[in-house]
């Protein structure tokens, strides 16, 4: 769309950011050279070389879990629930302080706009400190137990690379187990960062422990002899795999796992909301949600109208340089997850989906993907059943509740799933037959620290967040 | 019917042959979820605004302003003051652009037009019992006549907010077309009619939806927040809710209608604000003073403050700006 007002870019400074050339593993309180190679991380937006981040093979696995085995024994779970709530409130707060940086180093890295980083990710990461903090001395009001379970072995996604670490580490600790936690490859920076911020919290050595690496390090993790608890978010596929490697062990594992989520759009919603919903549902962060509300189902009577303002207001979303505040779409995180976009698209459009995108110039650099409609899927659609993780929506109709309902189920996972109707008695008659962890009413893509999210079926099991999130870190009972 | 469905004037005729029929097409519009307009609005206030983006915005925003003077003592010279400024906002400045237009009770329209001549600075004269509207029919048409007599260029009317609460929807809506009528002039051209709503006390917005779908039906050029006299004033989402019924209206009818917050806009940034939002909600089209306008008496200065600064590099004090 021509246009006369073009916002002039508005970038943030990087200047804020010292992002070192190379990084080793945060074992014991320390930064340690790892005995693996190391790899190279780069900014998704540019393809430029950040940093190179050390490989942890197994020996250096071996060394963090014992590590977080001393630190567990010798001091963490000797000190009183409200001792370990200071070094939480220290680190949420620490969190708020650097919160600009955080944001910067994130959106660097990952690829997704400032503006998210800035308002979504950080400050719900600091939150999630926070309420874990009030747990840490009230866990025999939490109907779980106090007893920690030792050492967690956390692994954790590219997508919200600080936010997950906030919902694995705050809770871990808060109960007081360490943990020993692998970032994804492709985002290590901010966990590097928060390990910096363990140091100026002066937590005790070895509570928290990160170390980088790939799919074998994870593994390594996962089938160490002495890590007590497995908390994954990630893929189905590596899901299964690791609860294949912890069966008949006595590990506890915790799973959140992908999505594809319904959300359903009555004749009687507010549809500009409703607009607005979608949009933030399937755009935010690039679609690169596990909980993303990837299948819109809108019912028949106003699906044209609907979709005729969901292609205006998609027209106005900015996609670009994700340190522009004015960024709404960012870079897609790499060029392996762009081509797995590229490819179901293009499988969408071959079974006869129509494609639909606005016109918006990407940047020749990078890794980039205009935010995408399929309009005419149906449930039979490989679109509108396989997770795309990235900003592609697929648009089916229905004609009654029931059929919504139905269709809206028809599928693999449960994460999440959004409702949009003015009246208040279908949302919840809708919301209790809904098989999904998470059901959204007139909003999507909500978070908060209070509030437990977790899937049914193929999206995994157990809970985070929430008084429920508790349970994954505590012997029932004890 | 629904609301896309209406594209003709008989589709107008047969939505409002009663009470009960137009009832049931407002009610039918989509509701406006609160937290979610609300929401909207905030997000598009957070858009920043640098260099170039903003010397246009700035510019753009002076054209837009109808300097308002609505106070029991205003007196000729003030009114004859305030029109001088219209013209020339920044006297030390000739690339400062002109407001709008000047807003004035009915018995300064005379006044106003003596000096703004044809110096394309409308009058706009608020008409039919401002503020309250609270009047019989015969005297807001007159009020409107000796306003249109006296030279104004555009009507700014007050709707009768108790028959709206009331649900007497028809009452409105006949007192809105007739009110267009009167804007007539003997030339055969009109005055444009802007409508008020007084969104302050229609308080929901799915109230301001449905006020706007039946001024636009009634014939108004402009729709238009607040008189200024009440609180809260024009807000950013009632002016996202408006803005979003001129754009769906648009796409029923082809028509395009404008739109004028009004009180409670004082500071350059918060008129940035309103221009993002006209840009991305009704597109921008709308990013012209022939169809967006700020009712304000402040806000003017504070645009003039920018503009300096935006030109100079630094704030010069508030003694360097003419007070009306």
């Amino acid at each position: 769309m021509s246009n006369v007002f073009e916002y002039a870019p508005a970038p943030e400074s990087r200047n804020i950011v010292d992002i070192k050339p190379s990084y080793g593993l945060f074992v014991n309180g320390e930064f340690v050279d790892g005995h693996g190679k190391s790899f190279k991380t780069i900014s998704p937006a540019t393809e430029e070389v950040l940093s190179e981040v050390a490989e942890a093979d197994a020996s250096d696995v071996d060394e963090a879990v014992k590590a977080a085995r001393r630190a567990y024994t010798r001091t963490w779970s000797k000190l009183t629930g409200r001792e370990r709530a200071k070094y939480l409130f220290r680190i949420a707060r620490i969190l708020q302080e650097r919160g600009r940086e955080i944001a910067v180093l994130e959106s660097i890295d990952n690829g997704k706009p400032i503006k998210e980083t800035r308002d979504v990710d950080v400050p719900i990461a600091a939150a999630h400190f926070f309420y874990y903090a009030g747990w840490a001395d009230k866990l025999e009001h939490s109907g779980y137990g106090t007893t920690p379970l030792g050492v967690a072995g956390q692994i954790i996604p590219w997508n919200f690379p600080l936010l997950m670490l906030a919902w694995k580490i705050a809770p871990a600790l808060a109960c007081g187990n360490t943990v020993v936690l692998k970032p994804a490859e492709t985002t290590p920076l901010t966990a590097l960062l928060f390990a910096e911020i363990c140091q100026q919290a002066d937590l005790p050595p070895g509570v928290v422990n990160i170390i980088t690496g790939a799919g074998e390090t994870g593994a390594a993790l996962v089938g160490h002899p002495d890590v007590d608890k497995v908390a994954f978010t990630g893929s189905t596929a590596v899901g299964r795999a690791i609860a294949k490697s912890v069966a008949g062990t006595d590990k506890k594992v915790t799973l959140e796992l992908g999505g594809k989520a319904a959300n359903i759009v009555f004749d009687d919603a507010p549809l500009d909301q409703a607009v607005e919903g979608i949009v933030n549902g399937i755009f935010f962060n690039q679609g690169h949600v596990c909980c993303a509300g990837s299948r819109l189902l809108v019912q028949e009577s106003v699906a044209e109208e609907l979709l005729d303002k969901l292609k205006r207001r998609v027209s106005t979303l900015r996609v670009g340089d994700p340190l522009d505040k004015n960024t709404d779409i960012g870079a897609i995180n790499s060029a392996e997850q762009l081509a797995r976009i590229r490819e179901l698209s293009d499988i969408g459009e071959s079974e006869g989906a129509g494609r639909w995108s606005p016109a918006c110039e990407l940047p020749t650099n990078g890794f980039w993907f205009p935010p995408t409609i399929f309009t005419g899927v149906s449930q039979a659609h490989r679109i509108a059943r396989e997770e795309i993780f990235g900003p592609v929506l697929s648009v089916l109709t229905f004609r009654t509740p029931a059929e919504a309902v139905e269709k809206a189920n028809n599928t693999p996972y449960g994460l999440s799933a959004g409702i949009w109707t003015e009246k208040g008695s279908r949302i919840l008659k809708i919301a209790n037959q809904l098989r999904a962890g998470v059901v959204w009413a007139n909003t999507f893509n909500k978070f908060d620290p209070t509030s437990p999210f977790g899937g049914y079926k193929e999206s995994g099991y157990g809970r985070e967040g929430g008084r429920h999130g508790l349970a994954g870190y505590l012997k029932e009972g004890v | 019917m629904t609301a896309t469905a209406l594209s003709t004037p008989a589709d107008v005729t047969e939505i409002t042959r009663s009470d009960a029929s137009l009832r049931r097409f407002l009610h039918g519009l989509p509701g406006v979820d609160q937290v979610g307009a609300e929401q909207r609005a905030a997000g598009l206030g957070t858009r920043s605004i640098k260099t170039t983006a903003k010397e246009y915005a700035l510019d753009l925003a002076i054209r837009m302003v109808d300097l308002t003077t609505l106070e029991g003592q205003d007196t000729p010279g003030k009114v004859r003051a305030l029109a001088a400024k219209a013209m020339r906002p920044d006297p030390a400045d000739p690339t400062c652009p002109a407001a709008a237009a000047v807003c004035v009770y009915p018995d300064m329209v005379a006044t106003a037009k003596e000096v703004l001549g044809d110096s394309g600075v409308n009058v706009a004269a608020v008409a039919t019992a401002f503020p309250s509207g609270r009047a019989a029919m015969d005297i807001k048409l007159a009020d409107t006549r000796d306003a249109v007599e006296a030279g104004a260029d555009e009507i700014d009317m007050v709707i009768d907010r108790g028959a709206f609460l009331a649900g007497r929807y028809l009452q409105v809506f006949e007192e809105i077309a007739q009110v267009r009528e009167a804007c007539a002039r003997p030339d055969g051209g009109s005055a444009h009619l802007k409508v008020i709503f007084e969104t302050g006390e229609l308080q929901t917005y799915d109230n301001v939806r449905r006020v706007s779908w039946l001024a636009m039906m009634a014939g108004a050029h402009f729709i238009k927040t607040s008189t200024g006299k009440v609180q809260p004033a024009a807000t950013l989402p009632v002016t996202l809710v408006m803005l979003e019924a001129v754009r769906d209206w648009r796409e029923a009818t082809g028509q395009m209608i404008g739109v004028k917050p009004a009180g409670g806009i004082r500071a350059a940034k918060d008129a940035i604000k309103y221009l993002v939002m006209v840009n991305e909600v009704a597109g921008p089209d709308w990013l012209d003073p022939d169809w967006f306008r700020f009712g304000a008496s402040t806000l003017l200065n504070d645009l003039l403050m920018q503009r300096t600064k935006m030109k100079t590099g630094h704030y010069s004090g508030p003694d360097y700006f003419t007070l009306d």
